[in-house]
This record gives C-alpha cells, structure tokens and sequence, in this order.
C-alpha cells in the first residue's frame, strides 16, 4: 500500500564557501593547539570537505587532518588512526572534535619526537572554515515513490547535507532521511536501515545508488 | 559566449538549479566589478565570462574601470612583482605616482553598487570612497600569490584592505591576518572555451603536423610562458633523466611577451640547451587557444614544474582533459592535484623525472589518475563552481553566521 504522508519532505540543497581563518600549522604541536580553538565549522570543513571534493574516488576518504599528518609530516601511524576515527558514531562536532584531539595528545605522549616533524614552507596545515548556505529546493514529496525520483535527480550537495549536515551540525537524533520516513510514513524498518548505513564509507554517488535500492524494495508495485 | 544551459551536459541540471536558486536570492542587488583593464589578463578574461552569465542567472551585474597612465601601471606592475615576493621594493615616488591616480579615479569612478567588488590592486583605493553617500558593500579580490610579499609594498596595501568588508584569496597559503572575514574562491577554467572545448581528431592531428610532431613515441609536455618561474630549464633536465630509459619527446609551448627581455633571454637557454636533441620541440604560441588546447589533448603526460604559480590553471586544464599530470607542489597546483590521488606532486627535477617514468611506465595507473583529474576539476575547478561561489560571497555579506538559511 502506498502510504501518503501528511507532512511532507521538503530537499534542501546546502552550498559550501570557505572561509580563511590566517591559523596555520607547521608541527603537531601548533596544530593541536589550534585544534581545540578553532571554530567548529573548522573542524566541520576538514574532517568532511575532503570526503565531497574527492567523492569519485575510492571508499574510505581520510579527512584533511589525516591526509597532512600523513603526507607532509609522514608520520604514518597517526595519520592512520585519524583517518580510522568513526565519523558516524559522533552525533556533534563537539565530541568529533575531542576524539581527534585526544588522538593526537595520546600519540604525541608516546611519540614524543614527533613534535620535532615540521611541513616545509608552502605546505603547512591552513585552518579553514565551512560557511554553509541553506536552500529549499522546489522538490517537495508526500510518499516514497516521489522521495525515490528526487532522490535521483537531486544533487548530490543536497543528500550530503540530509544525511551528513543535518545530523553532525544540526545536531539532529538522526538523519533527516530516516527521520521523515519513520515520523510521516511510520516505516521504522526502513528508517533504521537507512541510518544503519555507514556513510563515510561509500563515495556519495554510491551512497545515493544504496539510498535508492533499499528504497525501492519498500515502494509498493503499481 | 556560451550561454548557462550549455553547462548542463557537463556539470548536470541540478548544479544549475542551485544557480539559479542562489540567483533569486540576489534580486535586488546590484553587483559592480571594477578592474583596470576590459581585455587582457586574466581577470579581464573571468570577467567577460562571468558577467555575462551572472546577468543571464538574473543577478544584476556591471563592470567598470579605473582609468590611469603609462607611469600608475608601471608602478603597479611593479607593485604585482614584489608582492609576489620578487626582488625589488617599491619606493615612496612609486606611491606617490599611485595615490595621486588614485585620488583621481575616486573622484572620477562613480561607485554605485549595492557590492563593489574591486579586482587587484590597481583600483584598491577606491575603498576610501566607502561610507561616502551610498551605504554599500564592499570587496577586494585579490588574484597574486601574496604567501611571500615585500613587507613595504604589502603594508601600504594592507591600510585599504582593512577597509574593506571581505577579502578574497585563491589559495589557503596567501592568507593573512587580517581583521576582516577572507574567503578562499579558486579560479577556474571554461569548458566550453577554445581552450578546452572538445577537439576532433583531425584538429589535433593538423596541429601536430604543422609543427612536425610524429606521434612514434609518447610526448610530454609543458604550456607556459618562457620564464625563469617556469622552469622550462628545469623541465628538459627532468626530461633527459626520463629519455635514458624511456624514448620520449618533449614539447615546451608558450609566448614570450613583446614587452618583456627576460623572456627572450630564457628562450635563448632553452633553444640553448635543446639544440642537440631533435626530439625536443620549442613552439611559440602566442595566444592560438585552439593550438594549445590540440597539443595538450595530444600528450601523454604533462608537466608544470613551475617555481612560483598565482595559481597554475595549466594544471586544471591538462587535468580536465584527464591527462596524467606532474606538477610541483606550490601556490593553488596542490588544491588541484592531491598526490597519488589526482595527479602527481614533485619538489624538484629528479622527483618530475621520476614521477613522468612511474607515469609512462604504467599506463593503467596514469589513465586513472587522469581521470580521477578530470572528475576533481569538473567538481571543483569549472566555471560553474567560481559563480556559485561568487554569489555565496555576495550573500555572506548580508550574513554573519556559519550556517545561513536562506
């Protein structure tokens, strides 16, 4: 039966502009200190910028943080244990950001001669920060065929901010996906599945292609 | 001049929905764009781009110049030398000569946008007319790798930027500290230009033959100007180091300015040191887009192994045609290629030698880096990017906050 909700799903788009902060980093040292002080849109921008820029690659993006404590500074093992933090289990840039410090405090502890790595001119770490824009779109939907068309053809800035935005920086208990789904449609198997997904693992046009085949099992035959 | 619809089958219909939407939320403003030159240069060349398509998207747009003489621009190129950290400094008879232009066009120059958006330093003092009459918003772009400028010329053109509303940077690196909000906006490159537009076969190959290329062995290459910051030196010595083991040829393409005897001198070395190796080929194009455009399509891999870059949209270009890229890792070439990932970073002429080896030597591995390439500048690095990121600019003037719902 195809179930018609009352309130229905509006798509927002959400556009990104980069704000410099002038904060640089050369050493772990530098750029733990300003990890605790920057603005949290900062964290925001380097731990998921790197995952929409580069969406077309491969699974399992490391965020900016990982990607210059590995490549510029080579301390390989930190790096990977920044690109290993578990983005999905932190539901605010808060505790996302006290995970990473304590990452690079406990390794700084036992790795005291890292602090003595330092990134040559031209290649220091550049504080930056996400200024996000919200849009409505004129994509308004009332039942899950409707949601899975627009699904299609939305961009994909839109699922990344449904998914990602809305709950990280909103603060929201869940995505906004899962949310409209469980509360206006009443399907809270669907609405589980959907935030079961891990989605810093898949590039977004693989998340969007999982997003419609979960959904199309659901949608009644006409 | 393409119109916004020629975008779709490239970028996709729903980035140009989010045009447009950011466009309605513009109504009522008008934009002004001032520069000191209508053609020529690259901000001249963004800007006959770009105003056209923002007025098709609805946004009110217009663009206006300062006027100024022989002497000002003299004094401004040498202003544009030492902020980009060259030797020299600017004197104080130098701004002098500036102010006094200045004082001249602030009169003269009717400031009448709801956003003043002022390109590069030239008509920087413009700012001082802030506040006078209209209350309006404004904001300087500045285009120069400031990373590293001349304490003197940056200071004296730091007492305007603190003016201004917001400051535009186009790499992380050139950054300041500064009082007011910066913002990071990249160039771009136009898809749809001579430049990078599609070519059939027979362009390429009707290029490659009127400069006697024969494609038996694979060609690498690099587009620039002859100067010393490009390091064409520095290019044949990496490709000596690859013809050991890999039969190559190397093509160097570029003009030299008129105007310009350092670039007629570094041409002289290059000729120099090519001169015993038939398979190095030094080509002179000035301005044939099409050309360039047919030379890059036709190479296996490029190279940009520049010393200072402002930006280095070479490097977008032979990257949007999903070409295997070697580029060094200064200025705006980093935001475009992540080593290993889109293209390959070096730091000096044995490390260009070795990454352009691992490239021919592994054709499977450079076609995917190529193509990774291409997908990151169709993403990041198009046109259609640089006027999104354009008009957010202009709404954050009204909006303080990090998150804006509009």
């Amino acid at each position: 039966m195809n179930i018609r909700a009352k309130q229905p799903f509006r798509f927002y788009t959400r556009l990104h502009l980069s704000e410099l902060t002038g904060l640089t980093a050369s050493t772990l040292t530098q750029l733990l200190r300003y990890l605790k002080e920057v603005p949290g849109s900062c964290i925001y921008h380097h731990t998921h910028k790197f995952l929409q820029q580069h969406q077309y690659l491969s699974p399992e993006p490391p965020n900016d943080f990982a990607y210059w404590v590995s490549v510029i500074l080579r301390e390989e093992e930190l790096g990977e244990k920044l690109a290993s933090i578990d983005t999905v289990q932190f539901s605010n840039i808060r505790s996302l950001r006290e995970k990473i410090v304590k990452t690079v405090e406990d390794y700084l502890k036992k790795n005291p001669l890292a602090k003595l790595r330092f990134a040559h001119e031209d290649e220091e770490f550049h504080f930056i920060k996400a200024i996000s824009f919200l849009i409505p779109t004129n994509y308004t939907v009332y039942d899950l065929r409707e949601f899975n068309e627009v699904l299609k053809k939305i961009t994909i800035d839109s699922i990344y901010f449904h998914i990602f935005e809305a709950r990280l920086r909103l603060e929201k208990p869940t995505n906004d996906f899962s949310n409209w789904i469980e509360s206006s449609l009443g399907d809270k198997q669907l609405a589980q599945k959907i935030s079961g997904l891990d989605p810093y693992t898949y590039t977004l046009e693989d998340l969007r292609k999982q997003l419609i085949r979960i959904i199309e099992k659901k949608i009644p035959a006409s | 001049m393409a119109k916004i619809e020629a975008y779709i089958p490239i970028v996709g219909a729903s980035v140009i929905d989010d045009l447009r939407l950011i466009a309605e939320r513009l109504k009522g403003k008008l934009i002004q764009h001032i520069n000191s030159t209508a053609v020529g240069g690259g901000v001249a060349e963004i800007l006959n781009c770009m105003v056209p398509l923002l007025k098709e998207l609805g946004v009110d747009t217009r663009w206006d110049l300062i006027k100024g003489g022989e002497q000002f621009f003299e004094v401004t190129k040498k202003l544009h030398n030492v902020l980009h950290g060259r030797p020299g400094e600017v004197t104080d008879e130098d701004l002098e000569v500036f102010m006094q232009t200045s004082r001249k066009n602030i009169e003269e120059v009717e400031t009448y946008g709801d956003i003043v958006f002022i390109h590069d330093p030239q008509p920087i003092a413009l700012v001082n007319k802030k506040g006078a009459g209209k209350d309006n918003k404004w904001i300087w772009r500045c285009h120069i790798d400031v990373s590293n400028p001349r304490q003197k010329a940056w200071r004296f053109l730091r007492e305007f930027v603190v003016k201004y509303d917001a400051a535009v940077f186009s790499a992380p690196s050139f950054a300041q500290r500064l009082p007011i909000r910066q913002f990071l906006i990249s160039p771009s490159i136009d898809p749809l230009s001579d430049k990078n537009k599609e070519l059939p076969q027979e362009t390429i190959d009707a290029v490659l033959k009127k400069y006697n290329i024969v494609r038996d062995k694979p060609i690498i290459t690099q587009v620039s100007r002859f100067d010393r910051l490009k390091d064409p030196i520095g290019v044949i010595e990496a490709y000596q180091q690859v013809k050991r083991y890999n039969d190559c040829q190397l093509i160097l393409a570029g003009g030299t300015a008129a105007d310009d005897p350092e670039g007629a001198k570094v041409l002289a070395e290059v000729r120099e040191k090519a001169k015993t190796d038939p398979d190095i080929h030094i080509l002179l194009l000035p301005q044939n887009d099409i050309e360039v455009n047919a030379l890059q399509r036709a190479s296996d891999v490029i190279v940009q192994k520049s010393i200072k870059e402002g930006f280095g949209l070479t490097v977008a270009e032979g990257l949007w045609k999903a070409k295997p890229v070697v580029a060094s890792n200064i200025g705006g070439i980093p935001l475009q290629i992540k080593h290993k990932y889109s293209g390959l970073l070096c730091h000096s002429i044995e490390g260009a030698a070795f990454s352009i080896k691992q490239f021919l030597n592994s054709p499977e591995y450079a076609k995917k880096l190529g193509e990774n390439g291409r997908e990151h500048i169709r993403n990041s690095f198009l046109i259609t990017r640089h006027l999104r990121d354009y008009m957010l600019l202009f709404l954050s003037l009204y909006h303080p906050e990090d998150i804006v719902y509009l």
